[in-house]
């Protein structure tokens, strides 16, 4: 069974000296879409949050009030700015008997979870994500902090996805 | 009244003998359990009832001590004089019994539905009149078993049986039993679970405390010592010495909070000489927070002055209380971390804690104490103690501890660093760990990983590779900038978290690899969860 994408590959970033590089190998990325949904998702945040924060200078209508939505906006289109870097940092690898998930640029994370100890895995879809065909894949095991979320994932392959991993669960099932 | 010797009413069929209850039929819990449950709050409510009519019953009494003879308008406006003057007072009276008999009947049937049987895979609990509740819990999932008895229970004799299972109180309880009864039916839960072939062996027999009276028998069971001599091999037991509780508990952060809040009532009270009511608002604040620290510390003492620990076959048992007393019997592969710390305040006399993380917690809002209760397992204990205890926890990873694993580990409580089997932060790390860059450090232990941190607050934190449930590795932009990284070895939630940061960056990704690797290793090979079915 072939879960890979036409764009596999080492990630490109460069590896200087305190790089964190702890598994070399075909790091499957998530859709290239999930960078438009992403965006969307900081747009319609932005906009709530850029309105909420201004009701006190609609009301008072000191200036000095605009500064709190302006901070938020310059937040968001931060966040924006990156939301492509961020949606290729994504990655996920099935190796023989584990998961190994990673996330982020800034504040890199790499997580594997042994296949034995999911206890079960979730397919979540938001209202955006779906209309792009998007789903997202979330790994739960008995610790609280392996969370996994696997954004980005199109439908079908998050699915497939999904029977490979409880299949290998159920094959390799353990204790807690 | 008199008290029935077995714990559990069998029903029909029910066979006689030590391990009639785990026949795989539906039994009842102890007659006594609607009395031990709700008669407390039945109890509060008469007292409530002859709180308000105190001076009622005084003056029926007593005449003329409340209401002097004089004076006409004493005692008017009371529901009893209503009912009185009015002659209601055979109305009242039915209307009371009518409760009385409700209640009564509303707990006799409650009792009736409330049945439980243990078979061979599961142990099931059925409740509830209108809303019925069926609880199942596979014995193979259990994480432990635990007998408490709270005073009220003692006394009549009765104890509650609680069956662990993994999750956010998702236990099976079983309250009340008799005494005997629930020893006997945690060793036969615990036997049929660990998947032991020999099938029938008869469960250990609790000593008896001999013939006579009812109240003979209760007192001799109030006086037994906490842990049956024969269950464990003496060897083995750890016991608590009360100075050395007590030292330890004064010497905590606790105290020192204590001794400032003092100082500052008696800052107060100098400085607001002059100003009655600030004084008074000061220490309106101040004593009760007093008063909850003080009683903080003597609750700790109470709780653990009976402590003790102790190998059995099927697990580790540790035991505490005074006045409520509650075991726990652990068995093996059912702890998914281990921490042994200690503060600076116990450095000079050498005192260690060990705490535990366990799959099945209980939510402090449902049981309160017991819930900080269950994940201490040694209090307070000199190092020999910490060895002990330690040997009894991870026997796997820390058999014979007088050879070179307890070296390791020694340098895993004291090492300051150096040349040692830890792989410790290097120098750059000291613009993050102040103190502890040279201990920092992890070692991957045959078994288990150790991690070891704090200079201060000293802590060796131990995680069996079977029970990893998965490891991480992060890096935020400062440790980047200084190539450092940490690393998280992910377990059950508890009060550890086995991580440690600031180590080098090659260090920490070999860290994880390796450390994947071996859990992955140690789940496959791993039989806890049936721990005797290799045994004939």
């Amino acid at each position: 069974m072939t879960l890979r994408e036409p764009q596999d590959g080492a990630f490109p970033e460069p590896q200087e000296g305190g790089g964190l590089d702890p598994i070399a190998g075909e790091w499957q990325r998530v859709s290239p879409k999930y960078v438009t949904v992403d965006l969307l998702g900081i747009l319609i945040s932005g906009v709530m949050f850029v309105v909420a924060t201004g009701v006190p200078f609609f009301v008072t209508r000191n200036p000095w009030f605009l500064l709190i939505p302006a901070g938020a906006l310059v937040l968001h289109v931060l966040l924006a700015a990156f939301t492509p870097r961020r949606v290729r940092a994504l990655g996920y690898l099935l190796r023989d008997d584990d998961l190994v998930f990673r996330k982020g640029i800034m504040f890199l994370r790499v997580v594997s979870v042994p296949y034995g100890r999911m206890q079960l895995v979730d397919i979540n879809r938001g209202p955006i994500a779906r209309a792009f065909g998007l789903s997202e894949l979330k790994l739960v095991t008995a610790a609280a902090a392996s969370h996994i979320t696997i954004p980005g994932l199109p439908e079908a392959d998050a699915e497939r996805l999904r029977d490979h991993l409880v299949e290998l669960a159920e094959s390799r099932r353990a204790g807690l | 009244m008199t008290l029935p010797d077995e714990g559990a009413v069998p029903d029909e069929g029910g066979r006689p003998g030590s391990t009639a209850l785990a026949d795989g039929e539906w039994h009842r819990l102890h007659p006594l359990t609607p009395l031990l449950r709700g008669g407390l709050g039945f109890i509060a409510v008469i007292g409530i009832l002859i709180a308000n009519l105190r001076e009622r019953l005084v003056e029926w009494f007593l005449p003329g001590v409340v209401c002097p003879p004089g004076d006409p308008d004493c005692g008017t406006g009371d529901p009893i004089d209503y009912l009185v003057d009015n002659g209601y007072v055979v109305l009242a009276l039915l209307a009371v019994l009518g409760v009385l008999l409700l209640f009564v009947a509303g707990f006799y049937v409650s009792w009736r539905m409330h049945t439980f049987r243990v078979t061979d895979e599961v142990v099931e609990v059925r409740s509830g009149i209108l809303f019925r509740t069926h609880r199942k819990a596979r014995l193979d999932r259990i994480q432990g078993v635990a007998v408490a008895r709270p005073l009220f229970a003692r006394l009549f004799g009765t104890a509650k049986l609680d069956v662990e299972v993994a999750g956010q109180d998702a236990n099976v309880p079983l309250a009340y039993l008799g005494n005997t009864a629930a020893d006997a039916l945690r060793g036969d839960i615990l036997r049929l679970a660990s998947g032991s072939r020999a099938h029938g062996a008869p469960a250990t027999a609790p000593a008896a405390g001999g013939g006579g009276s009812v109240i003979d028998r209760r007192v001799s069971e109030l006086l037994a010592p906490e842990l049956d001599p024969n269950l464990a091999p003496p060897q083995s037991v750890v016991h608590m010495h009360p100075g050395r509780l007590i030292g330890s508990t004064l010497l905590s952060g606790t105290t020192l909070a204590i001794v400032l809040v003092g100082v500052g009532i008696v800052v107060a009270v100098v400085l607001s000489l002059g100003a009655v009511s600030e004084l008074f608002w000061t220490l309106f604040t101040l004593i009760p927070v007093a008063f909850g620290l003080v009683s903080y510390q003597v609750n700790r003492v109470l709780k653990f002055l009976r402590y003790s620990i102790a190998a059995t076959p099927d697990g580790v048992r540790i035991g505490y209380g005074l006045l409520s007393t509650r075991n726990e019997t652990l068995p093996p592969g059912r702890i998914h971390s281990v921490a042994v710390s200690q503060s600076i305040f116990w450095r000079p006399a050498d005192w260690w804690t060990i705490r535990v993380n366990r799959a099945s917690r209980q939510s402090s809002s449902s049981s309160g104490q017991s819930a900080q209760q269950s994940t201490v397992v040694l209090p307070v204990g000199s190092r020999d103690d910490v060895f002990k205890v330690l040997e009894l926890l991870l026997p796997a990873i820390v058999a014979g501890v007088d050879g070179e694993s307890r070296e390791v580990l020694e340098r895993g409580l004291t090492g300051r660093g150096g040349d040692d089997e830890f792989t410790t932060s290097p120098r750059r790390a000291a613009v993050l760990r102040w103190f502890s860059w040279r201990r920092n450090g992890f070692a991957l232990f045959p078994g288990a990983v150790l991690l070891r941190r704090g200079a201060i607050w000293r802590e060796l934190a131990i995680v069996p590779t079977p029970r990893v449930q998965s490891v991480a590795i992060e890096q935020g932009p400062l440790a980047r900038a200084l190539r450092l990284a940490g690393v998280h070895v992910h377990t059950v939630a508890g009060p550890i978290s086995p991580a440690i940061g600031a180590l080098d960056v090659r260090d920490a990704e070999g860290f994880f690899r390796d450390a994947e690797a071996a859990a992955v290793a140690a789940a496959g090979a791993d039989t806890s969860h049936r721990w005797r079915s290799g045994e004939e």
